[in-house]
C-alpha cells in the first residue's frame, strides 16, 4: 500500500516561503494514503492560480487547465472513469469569481469528485487584488479605497444549491483538514471543502494569527449535527463563515453517475467502441 | 408524368406545420422518392410565419428548388408570403376557414378545403395537419392505401380509434379536394418511384448517429440553435450503451468536461454553434496545447452577435480557423452532404485521437436541419482508430522521473497513456511544459514543442479534402463551394450546360489545414474561378487567396441574407461573371 510519500514527487512548489498552500498539499498526499489509494488511482485537477499549481506537486495523474474550470474538466475525467478518485482543486478567486457558475452547477449536479479550494481572500499570482471573499473595506490594488462588494459566502451558497458535502478547514490545522479531506474522498457525491489557506504576501489582513483569533471549531460542539441542514446554515451565519469543520453531510441523495439511467457501472474508458452490425441496423432502421 | 416537384405547407407556428410535412414526407419516403426539406421557422415556439418546403424527384436531389408547384396555407398569410413562388399554374390548398383569396398577378389554381372544420368535426383541431396531407396526396394521385399505412405508424401507440380518426381525416380531406377538383392533376402525377424507402434524416441527426457508431459515449452540451437535436438524438441513445449526454450550465463547461472526458480515454463531444463556439475559444485552445483530442460541432447560423439564429450562413469559418489565442494545431472538417455528416464525425473521432489534437466539423443550418434522404450507411466503413493510445503495460518509471506523454517523436505524435494506468503518471498543463509534462519556460524547449505540436499535422488530408467533379481540361468557370451549396451548385451547372458554360465544380471539405495542392491545379486550368458563400466578407475566398493565391482570378458571389443560394440564382451569377 502506498504511503504519502509515494504522492510526493521532487517538483519544489513556486508558492511563497509560509504559504497555506503547503499544508493543503501535505494533507491532500496524507488523506490519498490513509484511505488506501495508489498514485495510479488518483486525478487531481486543478485551476489557474498560485493554487492552481497544485496538481503538478502530488505525484498522481493531474491536470492543470484554465482559469475557473477546473470542475468542468473534473466531472468529465470522474464520468470517463468512475474508477478514479477525483480532485478539484483551486483559489478563490479560481472557484468563486471566474469559475462561480460552474461551481453552483457541479454541485447541483454532484458527481463524485472533491473539490478542494484554497481561499485566501485576495488574488495572489497577479499580485494582489481583490477577490468576491475579501472582506468589504478591504484595500487592495485593484480596491484602493477599500471593497465595496459584498463578501461571499461559499458556504452558504453552497448549501442553497444543495450540496450534500459541506467543509470548511484551516491550513494550519492538518489533522482536521486530513481528515475532512478524507471524509470528502469517501463521501459519495459531490464534496467540497473549503480551506482558510492564507496568502502570507499580499493580504495582511487575513493572517494565521487572525485566523486563530477568529475561527471556531465545530468539532468543539459533542451535539452539532452535521446532516441537520437548518442548523448548518444558521452556525455558518452565526460564525460569518469562520468555522471549521464537517458543516453539513447528506448521505442518501445519490451521486449523479448512479442517477444517470443507463450509464454503466464499470468504466466507460473501458468500453469496446465498435458497435455490432445488429445494432447499427437498428439504429438505421429508425430512419426509414 | 414528371420526375420532380416541390411542395410546401405554411401556416402560424406551433400549428401543425412540422406534423404535416413529417407525415406527408413519411408517406413519400414509404414509396421511395428522394426527397429534400428545407424550415423557414423563426425563434419563438408559437405564432409566427413558418413553413416547411419539400422537393419530391425520382432521381437524387440535394437543393431546394425556385419554384413552387403546391402551396398549403392555414392561413392568409401563408399565401401572401409565397404564393410568388408558385409557377404558373400551380395550385394552392388552403383552408376555407379564413376565405382565402389569390393575391393579385398570381396565376395559381385555389381549392378551400375546410381544413378546421373538418379536423373539428372529428373531435379536434389538432387533425388539420391531416386533412390537409390528405388532400395533398389525393391531388398528387397516390395511393391512399401508403398514406394511411404511414398514419398507423405515427400514430398506432396511441390506439386503434386514434389511428382511425387521423385515418378518416386524410381520407375526407382528399375526397373533397377531389371532388373540387374533378380527380388527381394530371399535370402533376409523378413518375413511380423505385418503392425502395431511403433513411430520411436531417444532418444532426446523422452526426448524432455517426458520433455514436465512432464510440462517442459522453455528450456535455448546451442547448442552442441549430445544434440541439444532435444531444437530443444522443440523449435518447447514449444510455443504451452505458452513456451519457450532461446538459452543462453553458458552453465553456460542455467543452471543457468534454476536454476531461477525452483526457480520460473517453471519446466525448460537443455542438453548438456560433455564440458557443465563441465560448469555447479558450478551452480549444487547451486541447491543442496539452495535446488532448477533443470533437466539436459547429452548425453555423447567420451572425454575429445572436444574428439570425435560424437562418442559413457559413460565416464562422475565420473563427474556426483563427479564434483561437496563441498557435495550435487544429483541424476543421466541412461536410457537404448528409451521408458525409455520418461519415465525417467517424474521421472527426479518429483524427483527433491519432493526431491528439481538437478537431471542428462545421455544417451550415441548411445542412443541419433540411430533411432528406439518405444512401445507405455502410458499416463496413466504421473503423476505429486510436493512434498511440498505450494498451499494454509500461515498464515501471525510475525514482522522480515521469511518462514521457510529450515525448519529441519523429512524427510529432507522442504515446498517450489514460489516467488510472499504473506507471503512466505524468501530468497535463497548458503551461508551456517538457516532455513530462511539467511546466518548462527553457527557450529550447519551447522552440521544440511549438515545432512539435504544429508539425504533427503536416500533410493531413482528410477523405475527400476536396471533393472535385471536373469533367471539362480548361473550364470557363470553377466553382468552389462549401457546405450545403454543393447540390444547388450541380443543379445550376445542369442548366449552365445547356446554355453551353463549361464549369467544373469543387467543394472544399478539408478548411483547415488547407489542401492548397489539391485545389490548386483546378484553379490553374479554369479561366475564372468563382467561390460561391453564404456570409459577406468572402471568407472561403480568403482563405484560398492566402493559400494559394489566384487573386486575379478569383470571383467572389456572397449571399448573407439568411436563406440558402436558388439554383437560378448561381445560373444567373455564373453568366454575369464569365
Amino acid at each position: 500500500m502506498a504511503t504519502f510519500k509515494e504522492f510526493r514527487n521532487n517538483l519544489k512548489p513556486n508558492w511563497c516561503p509560509g504559504c497555506g498552500d503547503f499544508s493543503v498539499q501535505a494533507a491532500i498526499q496524507r488523506a490519498a494514503a490513509n484511505i488506501g489509494l495508489e498514485p495510479e488511482q488518483l486525478a487531481v485537477i486543478s485551476g489557474i492560480g498560485c493554487s492552481g499549481r497544485i496538481s503538478g506537486y502530488i505525484h498522481a495523474y493531474g491536470l492543470h487547465g484554465i482559469h475557473g474550470r477546473a470542475l468542468p474538466i473534473a466531472q468529465g475525467v470522474k464520468l470517463a472513469n468512475r474508477e478514479l478518485t477525483v480532485i478539484a482543486s483551486g483559489g478563490d478567486g479560481d472557484g468563486f469569481a471566474i469559475g462561480m457558475g460552474h461551481t453552483v452547477h457541479a454541485i447541483r449536479r454532484n458527481v463524485d469528485i472533491t473539490y478542494i479550494v484554497m481561499d485566501n481572500q485576495i488574488y495572489g499570482l497577479t499580485k494582489g487584488q481583490t477577490s468576491p471573499r475579501s472582506a468589504e473595506g478591504f484595500k487592495t490594488k485593484s480596491t484602493p479605497e477599500g471593497s465595496i462588494e459584498s463578501t461571499l459566502s461559499p458556504l452558504e451558497v453552497a448549501l442553497s444549491a444543495g450540496a450534500t458535502f459541506v467543509a470548511q478547514s484551516f491550513s494550519s490545522d492538518l489533522k482536521q483538514l486530513t481528515a475532512l479531506i478524507e471524509a470528502g474522498l469517501q463521501h459519495k457525491g459531490f464534496s467540497l471543502i473549503n480551506v482558510f489557506s492564507p496568502c502570507v504576501t499580499f493580504n495582511k489582513i487575513n493572517t494565521y494569527d487572525w485566523f486563530k483569533e477568529h475561527i471556531v471549531n465545530l468539532d468543539q460542539f459533542e451535539d452539532y449535527d452535521p446532516s441537520n441542514r437548518i442548523a448548518a446554515m444558521t452556525k455558518i451565519m452565526e460564525t460569518g463563515g469562520l468555522l471549521t469543520g464537517l458543516v453539513y453531510q447528506d448521505k442518501s441523495r445519490k451521486s449523479y453517475e448512479d442517477m444517470a439511467v443507463g450509464f454503466q457501472q464499470e468504466a466507460l474508458a473501458k468500453q469496446e467502441l465498435k458497435l455490432s452490425e445488429g445494432e447499427f441496423a437498428k439504429l438505421l432502421a429508425e430512419f426509414k | 408524368m414528371i420526375s420532380q416537384l416541390s411542395w410546401k405547407i405554411g401556416g402560424q407556428q406551433g400549428e401543425g406545420v412540422e406534423s404535416t410535412d413529417r407525415i406527408f414526407s413519411t408517406a413519400l419516403n414509404r414509396l421511395g422518392y428522394y426527397l429534400y426539406g428545407y424550415r423557414h421557422f423563426s425563434s419563438r415556439i408559437k405564432g409566427g410565419h413558418t413553413n416547411n418546403k419539400i422537393r419530391i424527384s425520382t432521381a437524387p436531389i440535394r437543393a431546394i428548388s425556385d419554384d413552387l408547384d403546391i402551396l398549403v396555407a392555414f392561413d392568409q398569410e401563408s399565401i401572401d408570403l409565397n404564393a410568388k413562388e408558385l409557377r404558373p399554374g400551380g395550385v394552392i390548398v388552403a383552408d376555407a376557414k379564413f376565405s382565402p383569396t389569390v393575391p393579385e398577378g398570381v396565376d395559381a389554381r385555389l381549392f378551400a378545403v375546410p381544413i378546421t372544420a373538418m379536423a373539428e368535426e372529428l373531435g379536434t383541431s389538432l387533425m388539420k395537419n391531416m386533412v390537409a396531407s390528405g388532400a395533398s396526396w389525393a391531388l398528387l394521385g397516390l395511393p391512399l392505401e401508403v398514406f394511411n399505412k404511414a398514419v398507423e405508424e405515427e400514430f398506432g401507440r396511441k390506439g386503434p380509434a386514434i389511428v382511425e380518426k387521423n385515418v378518416e381525416a386524410v381520407r375526407r380531406g382528399a375526397e373533397f379536394v377531389l371532388e373540387q377538383a374533378g380527380g388527381p392533376l394530371e399535370e402533376f402525377r409523378l413518375e413511380a418511384a423505385d418503392g425502395k424507402m431511403k433513411l430520411f434524416m436531417i444532418g444532426n441527426e446523422a452526426m448524432g448517429l455517426g458520433s455514436l457508431a465512432a464510440g462517442c459515449r459522453l455528450m456535455s452540451a448546451y442547448p442552442i440553435t441549430p445544434a440541439s437535436e444532435i444531444m437530443e438524438y444522443l440523449i435518447k441513445k447514449l444510455p443504451k450503451f452505458g452513456g451519457t449526454v450532461v446538459q452543462t450550465e453553458d458552453e465553456i463547461a460542455a467543452v471543457t468536461m468534454a476536454i476531461g472526458a477525452n483526457y480520460a480515454g473517453v471519446r466525448t463531444m460537443t455542438a453548438s454553434a456560433g455564440p458557443g463556439l465563441s465560448l469555447m475559444m479558450e478551452a480549444i485552445g487547451l486541447a491543442g496545447m496539452t495535446e488532448t483530442p477533443l470533437v466539436i460541432i459547429d452548425t453555423q447560423r447567420g451572425g454575429p452577435s445572436t444574428g439570425l439564429p435560424t437562418k442559413q450562413e457559413q460565416s464562422d469559418i475565420n473563427a474556426l480557423i483563427y479564434g483561437t489565442h496563441g498557435e495550435i494545431p487544429k483541424v476543421v472538417i466541412a461536410p457537404s452532404t448528409i451521408e458525409e455528416c455520418f461519415y465525417d464525425m467517424i474521421e472527426a473521432f479518429n483524427v483527433a485521437e491519432t493526431y491528439q489534437v481538437p478537431v471542428i466539423v462545421a455544417t451550415d443550418l441548411q445542412l443541419s436541419l433540411g430533411k432528406q434522404s439518405c444512401e445507405p450507411l455502410d458499416y463496413e466503413r466504421i473503423v476505429i482508430e486510436r493512434g498511440k493510445l498505450a494498451r499494454e503495460e509500461l515498464p515501471p518509471l525510475e525514482q522522480h522521473t515521469l511518462f514521457k506523454r510529450y515525448e519529441f517523436a519523429e512524427d510529432g505524435i507522442s504515446p498517450r497513456v489514460l489516467p488510472g494506468a499504473k506507471n503512466g503518471i505524468h501530468h497535463v498543463t497548458g503551461v508551456e511544459h517538457d516532455q513530462e509534462g511539467r511546466p518548462s519556460e527553457s527557450a529550447v524547449n519551447r522552440k521544440k514543442m511549438m515545432d512539435k505540436r504544429l508539425g504533427k499535422l503536416s500533410g493531413l488530408r482528410v477523405a475527400n479534402a476536396i471533393k472535385a467533379d471536373a469533367p471539362h481540361a480548361e473550364p470557363e468557370l470553377l466553382i468552389v463551394a462549401m457546405g450545403s451549396t454543393g447540390g444547388t451548385i450541380d443543379e445550376a451547372r445542369g442548366r449552365l450546360s445547356g446554355d453551353g458554360v463549361a464549369t467544373n465544380h469543387v467543394t472544399v471539405r478539408q478548411l483547415h489545414p488547407f489542401p492548397s495542392e489539391l485545389l490548386a491545379p483546378h484553379m490553374k486550368s479554369a479561366k475564372k474561378v468563382v467561390v460561391l458563400e453564404n456570409n459577406a466578407t468572402g471568407q472561403l475566398a480568403n482563405l484560398i487567396k492566402l493559400n494559394i493565391g489566384g487573386h486575379d482570378k478569383i470571383e467572389n458571389v456572397l449571399k448573407y441574407d439568411g436563406t440558402p443560394f436558388l439554383p437560378s440564382e448561381i445560373v444567373k451569377a455564373c453568366k454575369e461573371l464569365r
